[in-house]
C-alpha cells in the first residue's frame, strides 16, 4: 500500500507529466439478461488528467452511471482496458484511492454524522486521534461543524448529502466519483451546493468524475463534458470548457456559459435522434 | 369532525353516557338492592357516594364542555363508588337484587365517560401525553377487573368455577413459597435456557446458512412452513428423550424458538440495500467488517421481532410440555394438577404470575429494542 | 446488478444450474438432507437398545446390515424411522375405516373441526375488535394495549382450566376447545386489520374528504380494500395458532379424540409411532390450511385486481 507522501510524490510528478488519472480505452460492457445481452458500455475511449473535473452527461440509459461504477471497481468490465491511478480499478479500490458519493446520502441511521463519517476510517483502520481529526476537518470542509452529534434523520437532504461527501472526503482520495449527489434536491439546495462543491474542488486540487442529467450544473462545475448517448452507451462528444477555473454562479448568464449548454444540448439531442 | 362548531357539543357517547348513568342511580337509590328488602338508602355512604356521581354527570348530561379537573374529581369519585361498593357485595355474595346491579352499571357507565373525555385531553407537555396514554388502559383493565370481582360476588358464581380476582390475591399472598418454586423451575430454567439456547443457535446458524445462498435458498421456505407448524407437538417426544426435568422442557423451548429466530435473522441479512453494500465494497471492506459495521445493524429490527415472538412461544412452550409430565413442581405440573382438584383459584394464581413474567419478559426485551433500534423509523416514530 | 456482472460463470448454461439457482430445487435437497439426517439419527438413537436386545439374545456379531436394519424396525424405537412412521399413517388412514377410532381421519377431523370454528370465531371477533378500534379513539387507546398485552400472556396455559370448568357447567366437546382457539386466532387478526384499515395514504383518505363521504362508505370503498392483503396474512397466522390451540385443548380432556389425544395417548403408552404420525399429520393439516388461505388469497387478490 502507497503511503500518504508517496501518493503526494506521484501527484506532484504527475504534475509535471501529466499522467492520466482515469486511462480508459476500448472498453466495452455488456450484461446478460434474461432478454439477451444489453450492451450498457461500448468502445470508450476517455482519459481524465489529474485536476480535471470532468462531468458525464447523457439522457437515462446511455451509461453514464455504469461507467462511473466501472471505475470504481462496482462492475467489471467485458472488454477493453481500464486503469485508476495507473493501477487496475480494483488496486485502486483495495488502495482506496477514491471517494464514491452516492445518489442518495447512504448514512446509516445508527451512527452519528461523526460517526457516519468515521466508518471509512475504521475500516481502514486507522487511529482514534487520526480519525478525530479527519472528521473535524472534513465536516468543516463542507460547513457541517457543530453537527457531529446529531443523528442523519435529523438533518436535512442537502446537509444529509454534505455529510456523505465529508465522508468521502475523510478517506483523503485524490479522485472523487460522483453520481448524481444533487439530484433528489431541490434547484435552490443544488445551485448552494454546487457552488460549494465548486469551491471544494479548487481548494483540495482533487479529480472529480461527476455523473448528472443536470447540464447548467455540468457545464457550471466542469472543465471536461463528456456527453453520452444510449442503446449502446457510447461517448458522443467531449467538450473542453473555456470558462476559467475560477467559477462564480453568476457566470451562468454568460455568453460563453450559454455556448457550451448549447453544445451539449445539440449533443443530447442527436444522441437521442440516433434512436428515434 | 370538521363541521362548524356549534355553541354546545352534540349529543354524543359522553352525554348519552351520562343519562345513562344518572338513570342508573337514580333507579337504583329507589328499588331493592340485596334480597331482603334492603335498600341502597341502608347504607347512606354508598348512596352519598352514589348521589353525588350522579349530580356530577349532570353537566355531562346536559352537555355543557366540561373542564379536566370536573373530570378528574369525577374519575376520583367514580373510584371511590366503586370501593363502596365491594364490601357490599362481598357481604351479601349471590343475594344480589335490582339495585345492586343498578350500580354496577352506573359505575361501568361512569368509568366508561371518565376514560373517554381523558382521551379527549390534549394534554401539551409530551411527558403528561405519555401519562395519560398508560392510565387509560391501565383504568380500562382496573374497571374490567372491579366488574369481574362484582359480578362473580353479586352472582355468587362459585369458586370452582370462577374466583374472584381478590380470591385469587389472597391464593397468591398465602402461596408464595410454591408460586416461587414453580416460577424457579419453569422460568428461570426451562424457558431463559431454552430461549437462550434456542435463538442463540438460530443466529449463528442463520450467519453461517447467510454465507452460502444454496442453503439460505434451501431453509428459508422450509423455515417458513415450520413456523407454521404446530410445533408444540413435539414435547411428548422430549419428555421422552430427555426425562421428567427442566431439560425436556428447554428442549422444547429450543424447537419452538429456533425457527423464528433463524428466519428473522436471514431475511434481516439481506435488509441491507445495494447501495450501501457497494458503499463498503468502495472502502474495500472485509467479510466481517461489512457483517458487523452495515449487516447486523440493519437486521437488528428482524432480529427482535423474533426476540419478541419466541418470549410468548418460550413460555407457552415450557408450561405445555409440562402437561406430559413433570417432577412435582413447575407451573404448567402446578395449573394441570390444581385443575384435577378443583382448586381453581391456584391455577388463576400461576396464570397470573404467568401473565405478569410474560409481559416483563416481553417489555424487556422491548426496552432493549428502543435502545438498540433507536433509529429505526418505526421506535423514532418518525418517517424513513 | 453487481453479483450478476461479478459472477464469473454464465447462467442459465443448463437445465440444471437454473433449477439450482431458483428455490424448488434447494428445498428439495435440503428435504432430501433433513430424511438422510432422520434415518442416520434413527439408527444413532435406537442403537444402544438394539445392541442390548441382541446381548440378551447371546448374539454378539451381529453383521452390519442386519443391525441397521433391526434399528429401524423396532417396535417402540427412540426415534422413528421416516418409512415406519409413513407406513404407520397409511396404515391408520387409507386402511382404517373412517368412523373407527383407530383411524387417524378421524382424530384429525375432529381437530379440524374445533380448529375452523375456533379460526372463524376468531377472525370474525378480530376483525369487529379492529373495526371498532379504528373507529373509536376511546378504543384504541383503552383496548389496544390490552389486545398487545394479551399477546405477551401464555394464553395457552389457561387451556386446559377452560375445559375443565366448561365441562363442569354442562358446556363439553367442540365448543371449549374452539374457544381456545379462537383466543389464539383473534390477536394476529386484530393487530393485521387494524394495521390494513390504517394503510392508507392521506392522500386518498383526503380524497374521500374532498367527496364529503361519509365514515361507512370511506370504510366501505377505501379503508377495506387496503386491509385486505393484511387480512390474509393475519389469517395465516391465526389458522396456524388455532390448530395449535384446538391440539393443546385436547390435552386435558383425557386423551379421548382429536390429535392432541393421540399425542397424549403415544405420550402414556410410549408409542413412539403413534406419537411422529399424529405429530406428521398436525403438521400437514397446518401445511395445508395456511396453503388454503393462501391460494384464496391469490384468487381474492386477482379479482380486486391487486396482485402482483
Amino acid at each position: 500500500m502507497l503511503t500518504g507522501s508517496e501518493i503526494e510524490d506521484g501527484l506532484e510528478d504527475a504534475m509535471r507529466h501529466p499522467d492520466p488519472v482515469i486511462d480508459i480505452a476500448k472498453l466495452s460492457l455488456t450484461f446478460q439478461t434474461n432478454d439477451g445481452p444489453v450492451h450498457a458500455l461500448s468502445d470508450i475511449d476517455l482519459a481524465i488528467e489529474p485536476g480535471d473535473f470532468v462531468s458525464f452527461i447523457g439522457p437515462s440509459g446511455c451509461g453514464k452511471t455504469t461507467l462511473l461504477r466501472v471505475i470504481a471497481d462496482l462492475e467489471r468490465p467485458t472488454a477493453g482496458s481500464i486503469t485508476v491511478n495507473g493501477v487496475s480499478p480494483e488496486q485502486a479500490r483495495l488502495n482506496r484511492a477514491y471517494g464514491y458519493v452516492f445518489q442518495a446520502a447512504a448514512l446509516y441511521p445508527w451512527r452519528s454524522i461523526a460517526k457516519n463519517v468515521a466508518l471509512p476510517l475504521e475500516i481502514m483502520g486507522l487511529s482514534r486521534a487520526e480519525q478525530d481529526a479527519r472528521i473535524k476537518k472534513n465536516l468543516e470542509l463542507v460547513n457541517l461543524a457543530g453537527f457531529e452529534k446529531k443523528y442523519p434523520w435529523q438533518l436535512s437532504g442537502g446537509m444529509q448529502q454534505r455529510a456523505s461527501i465529508a465522508r468521502a472526503l475523510a478517506v483523503e482520495p485524490n479522485l472523487l466519483l460522483m453520481d448524481e449527489p444533487f439530484g433528489a434536491l431541490d434547484e435552490i439546495v443544488r445551485d448552494h451546493l454546487n457552488d460549494q462543491l465548486h469551491q471544494l474542488w479548487a481548494k483540495t486540487n482533487k479529480t472529480v468524475v461527476f455523473v448528472t442529467h443536470s447540464i447548467p450544473e455540468a457545464v457550471y462545475l466542469s472543465t471536461k463534458i463528456v456527453v453520452l448517448c444510449p442503446r449502446p452507451g457510447r461517448v458522443y462528444d467531449v467538450i473542453d470548457s473555456t470558462l476559467p477555473r475560477e467559477r462564480t454562479l453568476d457566470m451562468r448568464e454568460s455568453e460563453e456559459f450559454l455556448k457550451i449548454a448549447h453544445r451539449v444540448r445539440e449533443g443530447l439531442k442527436a444522441g437521442h435522434a440516433y434512436d428515434d | 369532525m370538521t363541521a362548524s362548531k356549534p355553541t354546545r357539543p352534540a349529543f354524543g357517547t359522553p352525554a348519552a353516557l351520562a343519562s345513562g348513568i344518572i338513570l342508573c342511580i337514580a333507579g337504583a337509590l329507589f328499588s331493592t338492592a340485596i334480597a331482603g328488602d334492603v335498600a341502597i338508602l341502608n347504607t347512606p355512604t354508598l348512596a352519598a357516594a352514589f348521589g353525588v356521581l350522579a349530580i356530577l354527570a349532570i353537566p355531562y348530561a346536559a352537555r355543557r364542555p366540561a373542564h379536566p379537573f370536573l373530570d378528574l374529581i369525577f374519575g376520583a369519585l367514580t373510584g371511590v363508588c366503586a370501593g363502596l361498593l365491594v364490601p357490599v357485595a362481598h357481604a351479601h355474595a349471590g343475594d344480589a337484587r335490582f339495585g345492586f346491579w343498578a350500580l354496577v352499571i352506573g359505575f361501568w357507565l361512569a368509568s366508561w365517560l371518565f376514560v373517554d373525555r381523558m382521551a379527549a385531553w390534549k394534554p401539551g407537555n409530551p411527558g403528561l401525553v405519555r401519562a395519560v396514554n398508560l392510565l387509560i388502559p391501565v383504568l380500562f383493565g382496573a374497571t374490567l377487573l372491579m366488574i369481574w370481582e362484582l359480578l362473580v360476588k353479586g352472582f355468587g358464581v362459585p369458586k370452582v368455577l370462577l374466583p374472584a380476582p381478590s380470591e385469587i390475591w389472597v391464593r397468591i399472598t398465602v402461596s408464595t413459597a410454591i408460586l416461587w418454586a414453580d416460577f424457579q423451575q419453569t422460568f428461570l430454567k426451562a424457558v431463559l435456557i431454552g430461549y437462550a439456547l434456542g435463538c442463540g443457535s438460530a443466529f449463528l446458524i442463520a450467519i453461517a446458512i447467510d454465507r452460502v445462498p444454496f442453503l439460505r435458498r434451501g431453509l428459508l421456505p422450509i423455515g417458513n412452513l415450520v413456523s407454521a407448524l404446530p410445533i408444540i407437538g413435539v414435547a411428548p417426544i422430549m419428555v421422552m428423550w430427555f426425562g421428567f426435568d427442566w431439560p425436556s422442557k428447554a428442549a422444547v423451548v429450543i424447537i419452538m424458538t429456533f425457527f423464528p429466530m433463524l428466519v428473522n435473522t436471514v431475511s434481516g441479512l439481506a435488509a441491507a440495500d445495494a447501495m450501501q453494500k457497494d458503499l463498503m465494497r468502495t472502502y474495500a471492506a472485509g467479510y466481517w467488517q461489512t457483517l458487523f459495521k452495515l449487516r447486523l445493524p440493519m437486521a437488528m429490527p428482524f432480529i427482535f421481532n423474533a426476540l419478541k415472538i419466541n418470549s410468548t412461544l418460550a413460555l407457552i412452550g415450557a408450561i405445555v410440555a409440562e402437561f406430559f409430565g413433570t417432577p412435582i413442581v413447575g407451573m404448567g405440573f402446578r395449573i394441570s394438577t390444581e385443575v384435577g382438584r378443583m382448586n381453581v383459584d391456584m391455577v388463576w394464581a400461576e396464570i397470573a404470575m404467568a401473565a405478569l413474567a410474560g409481559s416483563l419478559f416481553y417489555g424487556a426485551i422491548a426496552l432493549l429494542e428502543r435502545a438498540v433500534t433507536f433509529w429505526h423509523p418505526s421506535t423514532r416514530g418518525g418517517r424513513a | 446488478m453487481t453479483d450478476i456482472s461479478l459472477s464469473s460463470s454464465p447462467r442459465g448454461t443448463s437445465p440444471f444450474t437454473g433449477l439450482m439457482s431458483g428455490t424448488t430445487g434447494p428445498v428439495a435437497v435440503v428435504v432430501l438432507a433433513i430424511f438422510a439426517i432422520w434415518y442416520v439419527a434413527a439408527v444413532g438413537l435406537n442403537a444402544p437398545f438394539q445392541q442390548e436386545l441382541f446381548e440378551r439374545a447371546g448374539r454378539a456379531d451381529v453383521p452390519m446390515n442386519e443391525f441397521v436394519a433391526a434399528t429401524l424396525a423396532q417396535d417402540r424405537p427412540v426415534l422413528p424411522a421416516p418409512h415406519q412412521v409413513f407406513i404407520e399413517i397409511y396404515e391408520t388412514t387409507v386402511e382404517k375405516n373412517i368412523t373407527s377410532k383407530r383411524s387417524l381421519i378421524y382424530h384429525s377431523g375432529i381437530t379440524l373441526s374445533s380448529t375452523l370454528l375456533g379460526f372463524l370465531l376468531g377472525t370474525a371477533l378480530g376483525i369487529l375488535l379492529a373495526v371498532g378500534i379504528v373507529h373509536s379513539r376511546v378504543l384504541d387507546k383503552s383496548l389496544m394495549p390490552w389486545v398487545i398485552t394479551s399477546q405477551t400472556i401464555p394464553i395457552l396455559a389457561i387451556a386446559p382450566m377452560i375445559i375443565v370448568v366448561l365441562n363442569a357447567v354442562g358446556i363439553s366437546g367442540l365448543l371449549p376447545k374452539a374457544m381456545i382457539s379462537t383466543y389464539l386466532a383473534f390477536f394476529p387478526v386484530t393487530v393485521g386489520m387494524v394495521k390494513g384499515l390504517r394503510s392508507p395514504d392521506i392522500i386518498h383518505m383526503d380524497l374521500m374528504h374532498t367527496y364529503s363521504a361519509t365514515r361507512l362508505q370511506t370504510f366501505l370503498k377505501l379503508r377495506l380494500p387496503y386491509a385486505v392483503p393484511y387480512l390474509f396474512t393475519s389469517m395465516k397466522i391465526g389458522m396456524a395458532a388455532s390448530l395449535v390451540g384446538a391440539i393443546v385443548g385436547e390435552l386435558p380432556t383425557g386423551a379421548v379424540a382429536g390429535l392432541g389425544a393421540r399425542l397424549l395417548a403415544g405420550s402414556y403408552y410410549g408409542q413412539t409411532v403413534q406419537i411422529w404420525s399424529a405429530l406428521l399429520m398436525a403438521a400437514f393439516l397446518a401445511g395445508s390450511l395456511v396453503a388454503l388461505i393462501g391460494v384464496m388469497e391469490k384468487i381474492t387478490l386477482k379479482r380486486m385486481g391487486m396482485a402482483r
